[in-house]
């Protein structure tokens, strides 16, 4: 296994440029909607420093994906794309809020309805297969990497014949299918979609699927494994992990955290959450670098060494760690892992344990030292104490049991659903999801909306402030400032009037229960 | 008979009528095979009598089970490594310094069983004999009709290596705990507790108040068979 973290002294200072640039505040790019909520006053903001790393943007996150070359889709790639049918239409749009009709459905409604013809496999929403450079299968989602390893092979040789004049491929769209590849040496990422994420979101996806494998093998290895054999079969490595990338690739169709690059809290009284993080804080001990307890999906409390800072997709692949292996429930589990937006290096070693063994409450103990199991269990120890003596448990517990809240509680009729996210604190809370919401196709749809809302704020060369979508089912409104980002769900019968009333009725309302909602004084040891 | 019992009343007695007559030692003890030969059903056997679906291992589980013989307690602290190749190189932070180690194979998979000769001679690297009780186990018991290795295999590679073994079944259930009570016996007999096995200090923490809910696994496993 690669050396592990503290065997790095490079690690601590600017790997990554994941210690973060805190001071580093990102150019706004419009004026807030509602006066005098910037960046860093909005609802959710933290008092005092954030928690993790400041992202400063979207872009930023993305930017990394996209290794500094610019995306424009006219690039090299679409001269492979247009002859296959590129049905990417530039539009020209007004900065603002803006109307968009029904049935406007780009590329994705059409290729469903040829796909109900063809096979199962390849009526798929989103494939996504992982190669070596070498064009061995690493990974696929669907089917097995074998069958498909002609494809893989197909693959490779594309991405092979373009890198020769010179040109990298990003994508190809074609027949309301993107094809977007992403190259991180030594692995090629494709992913290929008839949905309505734009290339750039989907490439991000990829990443996310990169750095899942980094988080398990650290990229050091990667590099000294195919350094050695250019043919290597990576399968053997990462067998019996692969439940985790699905897993992965299912939260990033439904969970908005991924989307918006932002992790949700446990609502829970703040008196409550401050003896939770304080006895967190006390349980410390020296190779200590994160403590985080979960519950489920959601964030009870983080507490960090000074100066260092967790990034949301480092954070995000350990909920995906825990959330997809059960076996931390027998025991203690203890467990190098690899942030790889800390550091692609080095492991860190994790020990793992539920506060109870039917709870969903999860403590999570990063560590730099591999030898220290019995300190950190005895952190965990300590914890509980602390909180049994200052009788926070009970109120914890209660709190598990409506991990959400419904959206009735913010007064807004026609309002069916809504994730806001605060920008400077890079957390977000979101309603559970009401009734015609809750089968999955449906939530994944919704997700896809939001999704799609998304990537049009969002967008890299026409970035909107705000966008109105109406469709059959629902309305939904985007809207997002320098301090905040927010999107809304209405019931179709709703005006774009109502709806734009309804923001400050909300966020009145997420200002009223941000001490609730978000966590305001992060902790550190 | 079977006597479950609330760990927080396991403590209590443990505290109030203690010291004198009874003494619990730390016996680290680490389980090492191919993935899905059934190590964590097996761990999961040893401490709560149950057969559940479970998922490969993430790096390491560590759980602890006690076993009550008849001059003292032996707290088994188990050591469930993950078979995936993956994590092979943090292995040996498990089996440092374990008084027992149990090589698992699936009798349904040969290469599991090619696999355990590497964990064996990897061990024998390690240890002077006779320090660390090793048990060769081959698990599945259940399903002979797809059986790869046959029971004669397994207990020549034993015998020739001076190991205990015996094929298992975590799915029924079929000698699991007399495993654990010969490894507990041949601990007790093949050291001087003195010397080797750590006393151990109970210092856990309920979240509830003394009357917790939870339950331990059993206690007293010598009287259970
Ligand atoms: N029929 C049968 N199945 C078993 C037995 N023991 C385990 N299994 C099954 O084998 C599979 C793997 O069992 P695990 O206990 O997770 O295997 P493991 O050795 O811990 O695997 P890793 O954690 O990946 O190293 C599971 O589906 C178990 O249900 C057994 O005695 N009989
Ligand atoms: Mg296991």
């Amino acid at each position: 296994m690669a050396a592990d973290v503290h065997n790095k002294k490079v690690a601590w200072e600017t790997q990554n440029g994941s210690l973060a640039p805190v001071g580093k505040l990102r150019a706004e790019r419009s004026d807030s909607p509602t006066p005098g909520l910037v960046e860093g006053t909005e609802p959710g903001a933290g008092q005092d420093d954030a928690m993790f790393v400041h992202t400063r943007s979207f872009e930023d996150l993305t930017a990394d994906g996209e290794e500094g070359e610019d995306t424009d889709p006219s690039g090299p790639a679409s001269g492979l794309g247009t002859p296959l049918g590129d049905r990417e239409q530039p539009e020209a749009e007004p900065v603002g809020p803006e109307e968009e009709q029904a049935p406007e459905a780009p590329a994705g409604g059409r290729a469903e309805e040829e796909d109900v013809t063809s096979e199962a496999w390849r009526g798929r929403r989103k494939h996504v297969f992982v190669l070596s450079e070498a064009g061995k299968p690493i990974y696929s989602r669907y089917g097995t990497e074998e069958a498909l390893s002609s494809t893989m092979g197909v693959m490779m040789a594309l991405v092979s014949f373009v890198e020769a004049g010179k040109n990298v491929i990003r994508s190809i769209h074609a027949d309301g299918y993107k094809v977007v590849f992403l190259r991180k040496s030594p692995l090629v990422l494709v992913g290929v979609a008839h949905t309505r994420q734009s290339e750039r979101e989907l490439t991000r996806e990829l990443l996310y699927i990169y750095y899942q494998i980094v988080s398990l093998l650290t990229l050091t290895q990667l590099n000294h494994i195919f350094q050695r054999k250019q043919n290597y079969d990576l399968r053997r490595l990462l067998a019996g992990s692969e439940h985790l990338t699905d897993n992965l690739l299912k939260l990033l169709d439904r969970d908005p955290g991924l989307l918006l690059c932002a992790v949700s809290c446990l609502p829970l009284p703040s008196s409550t959450r401050d003896v939770i993080s304080s006895s967190l804080q006390a349980a410390k001990s020296k190779s200590l670098v994160f403590s985080i307890l979960l519950a489920g999906n959601q964030l009870v409390t983080l507490v960090r060494k000074k100066d260092q800072y967790l990034h949301h997709m480092d954070l995000h692949l350990l909920f995906n760690l825990v959330g997809s292996s059960s076996s931390f429930r027998e025991g203690e589990g203890w467990t190098p892992i690899c942030l790889p937006k800390f550091n692609t290096a080095g492991f860190f070693h994790a020990h793992i344990s539920y506060l109870e063994p039917a709870s969903d409450l999860c403590l999570i103990l990063v560590s730099t030292d591999r030898e220290d199991f019995f300190n950190l269990s005895d952190c965990k120890q300590r914890f509980l104490e602390r909180l049994r003596r200052r009788s926070a448990y009970p109120a914890l517990q209660e709190a598990t049991r409506s991990p959400s809240y419904p959206v009735s509680q913010v007064g807004i009729p026609e309002l069916r659903h809504f994730v806001y996210k605060s920008k400077s604190s890079g957390l977000y809370t979101s309603p559970e999801l009401p009734a015609p919401y809750q089968t999955e196709e449906e939530q994944e749809r919704l997700m896809g909306l939001y999704q799609y809302l998304h990537s049009r704020v969002h967008h890299t060369t026409r970035p909107l402030r705000s966008i109105y979508h109406c469709g059959e089912r629902e309305n939904l409104l985007a809207w997002v400032t320098s301090g905040f980002e927010l999107y809304l769900c209405f019931s179709p019968l709703g005006t774009k009037a109502q709806a734009v009333m309804a923001i400050n009725k909300l966020l009145k309302w997420i200002r009223k229960e941000e001490d609730r909602l978000f966590i305001l004084s992060p902790q550190t040891y | 008979t079977m006597t479950e019992r609330k760990e927080s009343k396991r403590r209590k007695e443990s505290s109030a009528h203690t010291p004198a007559e009874r003494r619990t030692l730390r016996v680290k003890m680490v389980l090492l095979g191919s993935s899905g030969v059934g190590k964590s059903s097996l761990a999961f056997r040893f401490s709560k009598e149950e057969f559940s679906s479970t998922v490969p291992t993430v790096g390491c589980a560590y759980m602890t089970h006690l076993v009550c013989l008849h001059d003292a307690t032996l707290r088994f602290e188990i050591w469930d490594t993950a078979g995936q190749e993956k994590y092979h190189s943090v292995t040996p932070l498990y089996y440092r310094g374990a008084q027992a180690a149990l090589v698992v194979y699936d009798i349904t998979k040969r290469e599991s069983f090619m696999r355990a000769q590497l964990w064996l001679r990897e061990l024998e690297r390690q240890y002077v004999p006779g320090e660390t009780v090793v048990a060769l186990v081959g698990n599945k018991g259940d399903l002979s009709d797809l059986r790869q290795v046959m029971l004669q295999e397994g207990q020549t590679l034993a015998e020739n290596k001076g190991l205990l073994f015996t094929e298992t079944s975590a799915k029924s259930g079929s000698k699991v705990s007399e495993l654990l009570m010969t490894i507990a016996h041949r601990i007790r007999q093949s050291t001087t507790p003195e010397s080797t096995l750590e006393e151990w200090k109970d210092s856990c923490v309920d979240l509830h108040s003394p009357e917790t809910q939870r339950k331990q696994g059993t206690c007293c496993m010598a009287e259970l068979h």
